[in-house]
């Protein structure tokens, strides 16, 4: 089959000073080959000392790079046009200088990352500004899994792991780095293997402990780079506060159902998340995962975007998610994007900075009352009283007001479904005159209808189970399902 | 030889110092005359593709801002003859990792920046063999 090559300039008098040459060949690898063994001189040009095209050579075929292919093996057909286009590149200093600064890469090395090195934008230099780098992953759950995974494998050198949390069965549908064997393991134990397994040529360090405002700057001094894979909004707080007062980048995401959203918060280079978010919505607007379900893939995507946003940064990139704020809506199939922007005002980025040292996150986002006195007594049973009381016969209403399919996976015998969203219209469903008990999945949503009632004037006496339908099947009656 | 005249020169030296501490790049359009002569009419600024940190010590063109170029040139009837870059801080010799990445043919015209202020301008083309540059002469183009 002809294949037309063209030679750049400055390699026609190594083939006969002419600008194309017709090959026979399947692939690009063949004809580069063919075109090299009619013209020898031209292989030093084109391919270093081990047989590797060198990274300032780029082929093209049909104008698009072999690398956005197959590679060498990217098939030809009759009448393809392969062009050799140089990139030009130099500077003032030799690689050998940058070695005093940068670890070096062992022989083994360099074969697993060959992938990396060939590219210019990585290279010999950039994977080794990788080994230098250390990141800090603030939990290794959904968002965690894919991001400790992707940064291991691209040899980030030092990697620290916080989570206090154990793995359990339910996290295994989007939670990848822990397996089914490690159901009732530490998470950061079981994180470190399956780490470890995928490089074993970088540093892994645990902290078994929930992030504090006690522990929190003394952990972030030690690492470049702070990943944020939590699920809640104090820890987030404290994450972005912590970065904002040590001066790292904080890579955050968050994950919701079909939804997710990333950023780089840099308060050197442009907006914090306070200056997204100056104030933490009312507690329990905002559903978690655990209430409001994730699609298992979700975080795989969205934390692989922090991974990529990671690297980029160890590696001095321009393009990172600074002053953008990432939306993906992965059951419409959708990426949007935000202009963020530093305002001068943020209390703990701005110009005049109200914060300037870590506070109490849980009471900043409502989680916990300022003062004991404000707090509306919310009446509670565990649920082995319940079951008591039931077992002698009094009379009690069950109101469940999870959703339609929570009911379907899992319910409480002898109770009444009336969700949240309608608990008000549907309050004459229930009968004031006797006790109700209301429950969720594990006690925060059945505490909103109680509070919503009441507000509503609702006349009867109402208590909370404790702990929900889940403390239920922990302490009562183990054959209900968890979820 | 390269022919490259003091118009020229000074704004590769004013490139230079306008993207301190930074290194500046660009090509070098004319034309290949006999005897491995070479005739540079214009400059042709690029912007330099290297991330923020690395832009101290390198300069990376990209194939497809040198395509840009080329078909630029080819526009007028000219050919890329060469590129120009900065040394900021450094003398205006090439570079192991200069060597490494150079082309035969082409003219490397480096100016050293140094403080700020553009200091030494040499142009060199690398041996065929890929083993050393050679320093070549610069020469301020015959009027016709």
């Amino acid at each position: 089959m002809p294949i037309t090559i063209t030679i750049p300039t400055a390699l026609r008098q190594f083939a006969d000073g002419t600008s194309r040459i017709e090959v026979d060949a399947a692939t690009a690898g063949e004809a580069l080959d063919q075109l090299t063994s009619e013209h020898a001189e031209l292989r030093r040009h084109l391919y270093d000392d081990k047989n590797a095209l060198r990274s300032f050579v780029n082929i093209y075929v049909n104008d698009e790079d072999i690398r956005h292919q197959t590679g060498a093996a990217t098939p030809l057909k009759d009448g393809d046009t392969l062009m050799i286009v140089p990139s030009i590149a130099g500077g003032s200093t030799a690689e050998a200088d940058v070695s005093t600064e940068l670890p070096s890469l062992s022989n083994e090395e360099i074969a697993r990352y060959s992938r990396h090195l060939i590219m210019p934008e990585v290279g010999m230099e950039g994977q080794r500004k990788l080994k230098a780098t250390s990141v800090l992953m603030i939990g290794t759950g959904g968002l965690g899994a894919p991001t400790g995974m992707y940064l291991a494998a691209a040899g980030i050198g030092r990697l620290g792991i916080v989570d206090f949390d154990v793995v359990d069965s339910s996290n295994l549908q989007r939670q990848i780095i822990h397996g089914t064997k490690d159901v009732g393991r530490r998470k950061v134990d079981s994180a470190r293997d399956r780490l470890a397994d995928i490089n074993p040529h970088i540093e892994i360090e645990t902290y078994e402990t929930r992030l504090t405002s006690e522990n929190a700057l003394g952990l972030f001094a030690n690492y470049d780079i702070i990943v944020d894979g939590t699920d809640n909004f104090p820890t987030r707080y404290l994450v972005n506060d912590a970065c904002v007062l040590t001066g790292k980048p904080n890579v955050y995401a968050s994950i919701f159902r079909f939804e997710g959203q990333a950023s780089v918060f840099w308060a050197e280079r442009g907006a914090c998340y306070r200056c997204l978010y100056p104030e933490p919505p009312p507690p329990g607007l905002v559903p978690s995962c655990a209430e409001g379900g994730v699609l298992g893939v979700l975080p795989g995507i969205i934390g692989a975007i922090q991974a990529n946003e990671t690297i980029k940064i160890a590696l001095g990139a321009q393009d990172i998610l600074v002053n953008r704020l990432l939306l993906f809506d992965a059951w419409a199939m959708k990426f949007r994007e935000f202009k963020l922007r530093k305002d001068p005002l943020c209390p703990v980025c701005g110009e005049k900075p109200s914060i300037k040292e870590l506070i109490d996150y849980e009471q900043f986002c409502g989680m916990k009352p300022a003062h004991a006195h404000e707090e509306t007594k919310l009446e509670e049973i565990t649920a082995t009283e319940l079951k008591a009381r039931l077992d002698r016969g009094e009379d009690i209403q069950i109101i469940d007001v999870r959703e339609p399919n929570e009911y379907e996976i899992a319910k409480m015998p002898g109770t009444k479904l009336i969700p949240l969203g309608e608990v008000l219209n549907r309050m004459n469903e229930i009968d004031p005159s006797r006790e109700t008990i209301f429950h969720c999945k594990g006690g925060v949503r059945s505490g909103k209808a109680i509070e919503a009632l009441r507000g509503a004037a609702f006349p009867g006496r109402m208590v909370n189970l404790k702990g929900g339908i889940t403390a239920w099947s922990n302490d009562v009656d183990p054959s209900v399902a968890k979820y | 030889m390269i022919e490259l005249s003091e118009q020229n020169q000074s704004e590769v030296r004013a490139h230079g110092e306008r993207d301190y501490p930074y290194e500046c790049c660009g090509l070098l359009v004319g034309r290949f005359a006999e005897n491995g002569v070479k005739a540079c009419l214009e400059i042709y600024p690029i912007s330099n593709a290297r991330e923020e940190v690395a832009k101290r010590n390198r300069f990376l063109i990209r194939p497809e801002e040198l395509m840009r170029g080329e078909k630029h040139a080819a526009a007028r009837g000219l050919d890329v003859v060469g590129f120009y870059h900065s040394h900021p801080d450094h003398p205006a010799i090439p570079s192991g990792y200069d060597l490494e990445h150079a082309w035969p043919v082409y003219s490397y015209v480096v100016v050293a920046v140094k403080s700020g202020q553009a200091e030494d301008l040499r142009s060199w083309e690398m041996q065929a063999d890929r083993s050393r540059f050679d320093e070549e002469r610069i020469e301020e183009p015959v009027q016709i």
